[in-house]
């Protein structure tokens, strides 16, 4: 947005002033977070549990005596001074340096196996040895990358979760849900696969469920369920398919999608957690609502798609398979590219692109130009897809790529939801219930609204709020997580997160000046 | 047809999306301060990081385009009615068929020895929160705030949110008690100091000193102290901007005068928002309204009469909001600082001095008047219907509960606030409607 000018040379001025608890909290953060490195250097080989003390001690009590120290002092109410001055939290270096460091520490967790290949070395032993301890603990076995990155996920949320509660003590909506993605988090998420581990030797997540779990319904997956002890596994399978298709549609038709995405789920709770410092980056321009669209359901329907796909040749016995002459093929590829270059010229006149949304067209194109490479058979001049193709590439592009990776690398530039807003096949499945028939609404208070933008730019899903309250419409959209920040930050009580009769939302314009009889 | 408005605030923006709603006519909007319309009531939220400035545009820029609203970021000079010609500072002119004058308003400045020194300044466009990032660019030890009003309050916080000690110089004996009744403003007075401003009442300002380099270095206020500081802000109230149009032929007092129609006495030239002033003021209302949703409500009045489709202005019941650093405050109906004859008042305030309701009500008959909302949130169609409907204080209260607008799991207070009616009125006692009959009360329709 070059052309509005000025707001850059608003916001150089004004440098932090650190209090002397929020520097002892930076500090302590620090000693927590230079442990960790040392001990991927290897003295968590060597002494695995006082460096596992020392970081987990270390973040904690620097967290509580930050996020003291940037509040405490503070009477209760919106504390975002400063959200667009910090580096951090407004896309600065400092945002830019940990989006890299995030991201990069997600590729080497997530392909540990190959860089052992790489480098002909484990380079992630040292980090992974530090758990042992607490892995032991708990699961009565030796860690590896999966625990580690579930521990540090739940000390994630656990930290920011308590400073979350702190910024909003005034406001028991956010206090509450937000206890409920910490209990989630650690019980569902970390205790209990844990526990299980000790016990059963399997780590079962029952607050997933397909299709965010995409693989909870494939044969490979029913059928080690089906090996698991006693009726364990038949549990988990019956637990996810009522949660899927029964409890989903009716909870989402009751509450609206947020009694998953802002009570219950691991990605909204990280997002609403270790997230919220972000969430006003979110990109609120139509263009990015476009694509928004179009992407979440494409992915939802590539997931239906893929699971129909793998159940079908599962059935039948043997992998379906696509096969196409080449050249039909490459008559496919230039036409697809033909419609992209179409697309992009004609709304390229209306849309304001932004560095983020360019990282993220890149990654997409990537992502796509990786699925149309073909298993080329030499000789042949056939090209072919096969089902297990599109599962391997729908868990390592969307699996992993798109919700591990990005979806938690880019909350410094992206805003925290960029999984949830622009991948997550489950928000798009419950958007839809919510937008067609759920109770649940944001109802906007009258002709109150003074369109100052509050709502609109903390919405960590790029809603404009704004658009619908300044007209005294009700806000029923598909990708509303249900947070209810913009309800929080409106500073003139203009918004409430409610359900009631689902006709009752949707009725137009509740509140216009035709309302109070400007017509005579 | 050429319909040509003045000003890109609030006012002359709904004119302009009206027009084009009603109609095809060419339409061009006016400005000097920016190239967009922004909210001028988020003006704060941009000092305090909390927004960037294209945030707090309602708008994005292809909608113009999109909406056929042709754009002008100039100034007005002068309007020439007989020829219908605008012309502006450099020169150039504009010719329209109907005139709309939607200029807004001005920080008032009463002739304050040194208000024209460097650091002094109001607050009310996007010009003066670039001098007041400009002014405190290096930091200052003090700001200085004269005049306790809303946007008093929103600078002495924009101040202080970049942890600049702020002093308030308020003339009256209470916060804003000129508009507040003495118990709700008295709180007010409790919650600013409490947030650790130095809130002077009863105090006034006499003389602004300056340094050598023309900068302000403190002022000397009426009782004679004097206060060093780097940042004086003159809030004390707004003026309707309409400068240039003195001497000309449309009709000037405090406002550009209009009648119910919006307008002039020119037939093609209208006025609306903070710069209009209405001949005869409605019942209950000032003769010139200067809030965000009477601005709304005129210019979309003004651009029906602009089509010639005679529209009377017809605002129904009052209501505003406001929020005082961590106080929300919302109001429906008409309470004013001081009761009227035959008017009785009810008032709860919880014990943490955060929350208040304030009931107006006819003695006579008990109709209810009014309510000022304190700290708690209720919603606006509700009142707005029970003001329409004529009800009585006792079914206000009774029905308080369909009233509720705070957040889902917040504490109810209707219960509180019942049982202290109850206590001062033992011959009107209040049992409170239960939930499922609000429930039922908010969602009618369905
Ligand atoms: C800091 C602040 C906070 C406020 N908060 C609230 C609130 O919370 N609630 C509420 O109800 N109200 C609030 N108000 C009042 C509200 O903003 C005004 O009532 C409203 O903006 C008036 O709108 P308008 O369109 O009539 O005028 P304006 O918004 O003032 O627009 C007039 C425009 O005309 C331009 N103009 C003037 N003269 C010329 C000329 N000669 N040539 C070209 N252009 C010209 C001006 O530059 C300006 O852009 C607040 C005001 C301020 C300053
Ligand atoms: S619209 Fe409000 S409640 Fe919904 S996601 Fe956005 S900020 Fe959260
Ligand atoms: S935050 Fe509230 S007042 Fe501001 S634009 Fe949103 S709804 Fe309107």
């Amino acid at each position: 947005m070059s052309e509005l000018n000025t707001s850059i040379s608003l916001t150089q001025t004004y440098p932090a002033k650190f209090n002397a608890l929020q520097k002892t909290g930076l500090t302590l953060t620090g000693i927590g977070i230079l442990t960790i490195f040392l001990a991927w250097a290897g003295a968590g080989t060597t002494q695995p549990l006082l460096c596992l003390l020392i970081t987990i001690i270390g973040l904690f009590s620097g967290g509580i005596l930050y996020t003291y120290g940037t509040y405490g002092h503070l009477p209760k109410g919106i504390k975002n001074n400063r959200n667009f001055i910090s580096s951090i939290s407004s896309g600065g270096t400092l945002a830019w340096i940990s989006a890299v460091a995030i991201t990069g520490f997600y590729v080497v967790l997530y392909w540990r196996d190959h860089w052992k290949t790489v480098f002909g070395t484990d380079i992630f032993s040292g980090l992974v040895h530090m758990f042992d301890p607490l892995s032991q603990l708990l699961r009565k076995s030796d860690a590896d990358q999966w625990f580690v990155y579930g521990s540090f996920y739940t000390i994630a949320v656990l930290i920011m979760g308590t400073k979350f509660i702190y910024k909003y003590r005034h406001n028991n909506y956010q206090i509450l849900r937000t206890c409920s993605v910490m209990f989630f988090q650690l019980g569902f998420a970390w205790l209990i696969p844990g526990i299980m581990k000790a016990l059963y030797n399997f780590e079962p997540f029952y607050s997933y469920f397909w299709p965010l779990d995409y693989d909870a319904i494939f044969p490979g997956t029913l059928s080690y369920m089906l090996d698991r002890p006693g009726n364990l596994g038949v549990f988990f399978i019956f637990w996810g398919i009522v949660m899927s298709f029964i409890a989903t549609p009716l909870l989402t038709y009751f509450f609206g999608k947020r009694w998953y995405c802002s009570w219950v789920c691991g990605c909204g709770g990280l997002a609403e957690t270790a997230g919220d410092p972000f969430r006003h980056l979110s990109d609120k321009s139509i263009s990015a609502w476009k694509i928004e669209r179009w992407m979440i359901h494409s992915v939802l329907a590539l997931i239906i798609l893929t699971t129909i796909l793998i159940l079908v040749s599962d059935v039948i016995g043997e992998h379906l398979k696509l096969s196409i002459n080449q050249y039909v093929y490459y008559a496919v590829l230039i036409g697809l590219a033909y419609l992209v270059y179409r697309g992009i010229a004609k709304s390229g006149s209306q849309m304001r692109l932004r560095p983020t949304m360019i990282v993220l067209g890149c990654i997409t194109g990537f992502l796509i130009l990786y699925a149309l490479i073909p298993n080329l058979k030499t000789g042949d001049q056939v090209v072919s897809f096969s089902t297990a193709g599109l599962a391997k590439w729908y868990s390592f592009s969307i699996g992993m790529v798109f919700s591990g990776v990005i979806g938690v690398g880019f909350y410094p530039i992206m805003g925290s939801r960029v999984w949830c807003r622009f991948g997550c096949p489950m928000a798009a499945y419950m958007g839809v219930i919510q937008r067609f028939k759920s109770r649940f609404r944001i109802t906007t208070n009258g002709a109150q609204c003074i369109s100052c933008g509050n709502c609109s730019t903390y919405c960590e899903m790029g809603i404009d709020v704004r658009a619908y309250a300044q007209r005294g419409q009700n806000i029923v959209r598909a990708s509303c997580v249900g947070c209810g920040v913009c309800s929080a930050v409106c500073p003139r009580g203009v918004l409430k997160l409610e359900t009631g009769p689902d006709n009752a939302a949707r009725t137009e314009v509740l509140f216009t000046s035709e309302d109070l009889k400007i017509l005579v | 047809m050429h319909h040509v408005i003045i000003g890109n605030g609030i006012t002359g923006i709904t004119a302009a999306r009206t027009l084009r709603k009603l109609s095809d006519d060419t339409i061009t909007v006016i400005s000097g301060e920016t190239d967009y319309f922004f909210s001028r009531t988020a003006l704060m939220y941009i000092y305090m990081g909390h927004m960037r400035f294209e945030d707090t545009q309602p708008y994005p820029p292809e909608f113009w385009k999109k909406n056929r609203i042709n754009l002008l970021k100039k100034w007005v000079k002068q309007v020439h009615v007989d020829s219908k010609l605008i012309e502006f500072d450099n020169g150039d002119t504009l010719e329209y068929d109907t005139l709309l004058i939607a200029t807004g308003a001005q920080s008032n400045k009463f002739g304050w020895p040194g208000q024209d020194l460097k650091g002094v300044q109001g607050l009310y466009s996007y010009q003066d929160l670039l001098e007041l990032e400009a002014n405190t660019r290096n930091g200052i030890n003090r700001g200085v705030i004269v005049g306790g009003g809303l946007i008093g309050i929103e600078m002495a916080e924009m101040l202080h949110a970049r942890k600049y000690p702020v002093t308030l110089l308020v003339r009256e004996t209470n916060y804003w008690n000129n508009v507040l009744p003495e118990q709700e403003s008295d709180m007010i007075s409790h919650h600013i100091r409490h947030h650790g401003f130095d809130l002077r009442l009863n105090e006034t300002l006499t003389e602004i000193l300056g340094d050598a380099q023309g900068r302000v270095r403190g002022v000397i206020t009426g009782s004679g102290e004097e206060i060093a500081c780097q940042v004086v802000g003159l809030t004390a109230g707004v003026a309707p901007n309409i400068a240039f149009l003195k001497g000309g032929s449309i009709n000037v007092d405090r406002g550009v005068v209009i009648n119910q129609h919006m307008r002039t006495n020119i037939e093609s030239v209208f006025a609306a928002g903070d710069c209009a002033q209405f001949q005869h003021a409605l019942p209950d209302r000032r003769p010139i309204e200067q809030v965000w949703y009477t601005g709304k409500l005129q210019g979309e009045c003004a651009a029906k009469n602009m089509l010639g489709m005679p529209t009377l202005y017809n605002p129904g019941y009052w209501f505003n909001s406001a929020k005082f650093l961590d106080i929300e405050y919302q109001t429906y109906g008409t309470v004013l600082n001081k009761l009227r004859d035959g008017e009785s008042e009810f008032y709860w305030e919880h014990p943490d001095r955060e929350k208040a309701v304030h009931i107006v009500y006819r003695t006579e008959d008990r109709l209810f008047i009014g309510i000022n909302v304190f700290g708690l949130r209720m919603r606006h169609d509700i009142f707005n219907t029970w003001l329409q409907q004529g009800k009585s204080v006792d079914y206000v209260l009774t029905h308080l509960r369909a009233a509720h607008f705070d957040p889902e799991f917040y504490r109810h207070f209707e219960d509180a606030v019942i049982q202290s009616w109850n206590a001062q009125h033992p011959n009107h006692m209040i049992t409170l409607a239960d939930a499922k009959s609000a429930k039922k009360m908010i969602f009618k329709n369905a």
